[in-house]
């Protein structure tokens, strides 16, 4: 067991789904009462990253992290190093990569509410922020915890956009998915089996508990 | 002026065209088909409809006036709104469904102990009947001590014995109710219990209005015939 890489993992996933959740959780609200005509297009926007290759994802993010892009010189202006083959570099890609699994549940979640909710929470005399916080967010949240759940479990099994931005630096960019490639490579099924047993179980968990949450109804119950 | 004054146009979602007073505890019935635009007035007042022109005020002062640029945000016109569905908060309990309108808590159980149900204050709506979320859901349009009282179709999702009791609740009431009440409903047996005045709806503009009984008794056209038969 590659247990630095697990650790990569597990840091990788956190904290996309910290640095994601709450842009998503607005993009998806927005999305679910927005009559704006040009929402198809930012819904196709969000479902990108779902359907195109990760080596095309990959290789445009590369391009613009890379060290002649603003933003990789930016980058390196302010942080002293290079965005590309770096951690806070395939930070960055999983971000983009996981838009589509928090955005699209967190959409969803806030759809259900429905406009009555919202109404009367206004003649309620609750403000748009308070009634966001009081009635919206709670009656959506199992929906947005089925997205961070998603993004966390595909993070840790993210592979084909990490590998083109990050390369599969040892406790910087490789993750446990580019470990168990690594030691395929050299033979070592052994370790590679209790590594992707480990993914399996994990994305087992995820995928049960994502079930499990969808069910749960807030207005069922005391 | 004292109560309510409107004049309202608009074309989306439905055509309206019409202008309305109504006093302080007096309660008017909008009657119409289904379409004619009953819901959509009662959400125009409350500023739940984008759009429009002409002005809104209560007690002299002005939610919406579109010739002096003033939309007030639906949560700040004071008002109390009993929604067709109710649309009470369902994670919240039947005590903090009427909290979220009320200054305080004991407001908030003074007035579910009015519409009889002090001792279901801790359930959810979903452990509650039909009748029952009615009840809730008026006692929070009451909580917020309203300028203007909007009741839309409160009686259609229940059976006769609960509307003929939520109806009694109402008529209780309205001796402290020193507002005015907008009532939509598309039954003529609601209206004629409750109603001091009708005014009859088509298409978004008001065809008939007039003392409950004399509507009744006198009907301008074929439709408030079959309206009010």
């Amino acid at each position: 067991m590659d247990w630095q890489a697990l650790a990569l993992s597990l840091r990788l996933g956190l904290f996309t789904v910290l640095l994601l959740l709450p842009p998503a959780i607005l993009l998806g609200r927005w999305l679910a009462v927005t009559s704006w005509r040009g929402k198809p297009f930012i819904e196709a926007l969000v479902v990108l990253p779902l359907v195109l290759p990760p080596t095309v994802l990959g290789f445009y993010l590369l391009a613009a992290m890379g060290p002649h892009s603003p933003v990789g010189q930016l980058w390196t202006q302010l942080f002293g190093q290079g965005l590309a083959f770096s951690f806070p570099g395939i930070l960055a890609a999983s971000i983009l990569v996981n838009i589509p699994f928090a955005v699209q549940p967190a959409q969803r979640a806030f759809e259900a509410v429905g406009q009555d909710l919202r109404h009367a929470a206004a003649t309620c005399g609750l403000s748009p922020l308070a009634s966001f916080r009081q009635i919206e967010l709670p009656l959506a949240a199992p929906g947005i915890l089925t997205g961070a759940v998603l993004a966390f479990a595909h993070t840790l099994g993210e592979f084909g956009v990490v590998l083109m931005v990050g390369g599969a630096i040892p406790g910087e960019t490789k993750t446990l998915a580019l470990s168990i490639y690594d030691r395929v490579q050299a033979l070592d099924n052994a370790a590679a089996a209790s590594m992707s047993a480990l993914l399996l179980a994990i994305s087992l968990t995820a995928v049960a508990l994502t079930f499990a949450l969808s069910r749960k109804r807030p207005n069922v119950g005391a | 002026m004292s109560g309510l004054d409107l004049a309202l146009r608009a074309t989306t979602p439905v055509p309206l065209d019409l202008a309305l007073t109504v006093a302080p505890g007096e309660i008017l019935a909008l009657i119409g088909r289904s379409g004619a635009g009953k819901s959509s007035i009662l959400k125009a007042i409350a500023g739940l409809l984008p759009g429009g022109s002409g002005h809104i005020r209560v007690n002299g002062e002005s939610w919406f006036d579109s010739d002096a640029g003033i939309r007030l945000s639906p949560h700040r016109r004071r008002l109390g709104y009993l929604f067709q569905n109710y649309a009470l908060f369902p994670h919240k309990t039947a005590l903090e469904n009427v909290m979220a309108a009320a200054p305080d808590e004991t407001a908030a159980r003074r007035l579910l102990a009015a519409v009889q149900l002090g001792d279901l204050k801790n359930r959810r709506p979903a452990q509650l009947s039909g009748g029952q979320q009615q009840r809730v859901a008026l006692a929070r349009a009451l909580a917020r001590e309203p300028r203007l009282l909007l009741l839309d179709e409160p009686f259609s999702a229940v059976d006769r014995p609960t509307r003929r009791a939520l109806a009694q609740t109402i008529r209780d009431l309205r001796a402290s109710l020193d507002m005015p009440v907008i009532l939509v409903t598309h039954d003529i047996e609601d209206a004629a219990h409750l109603a001091d005045r009708i005014a009859i709806l088509e298409a978004g503009r008001i065809v008939q209005c007039g003392p409950t009984a004399e509507v009744i008794a006198r009907p301008a056209s074929e439709l408030v015939r079959d309206l009010v038969a």
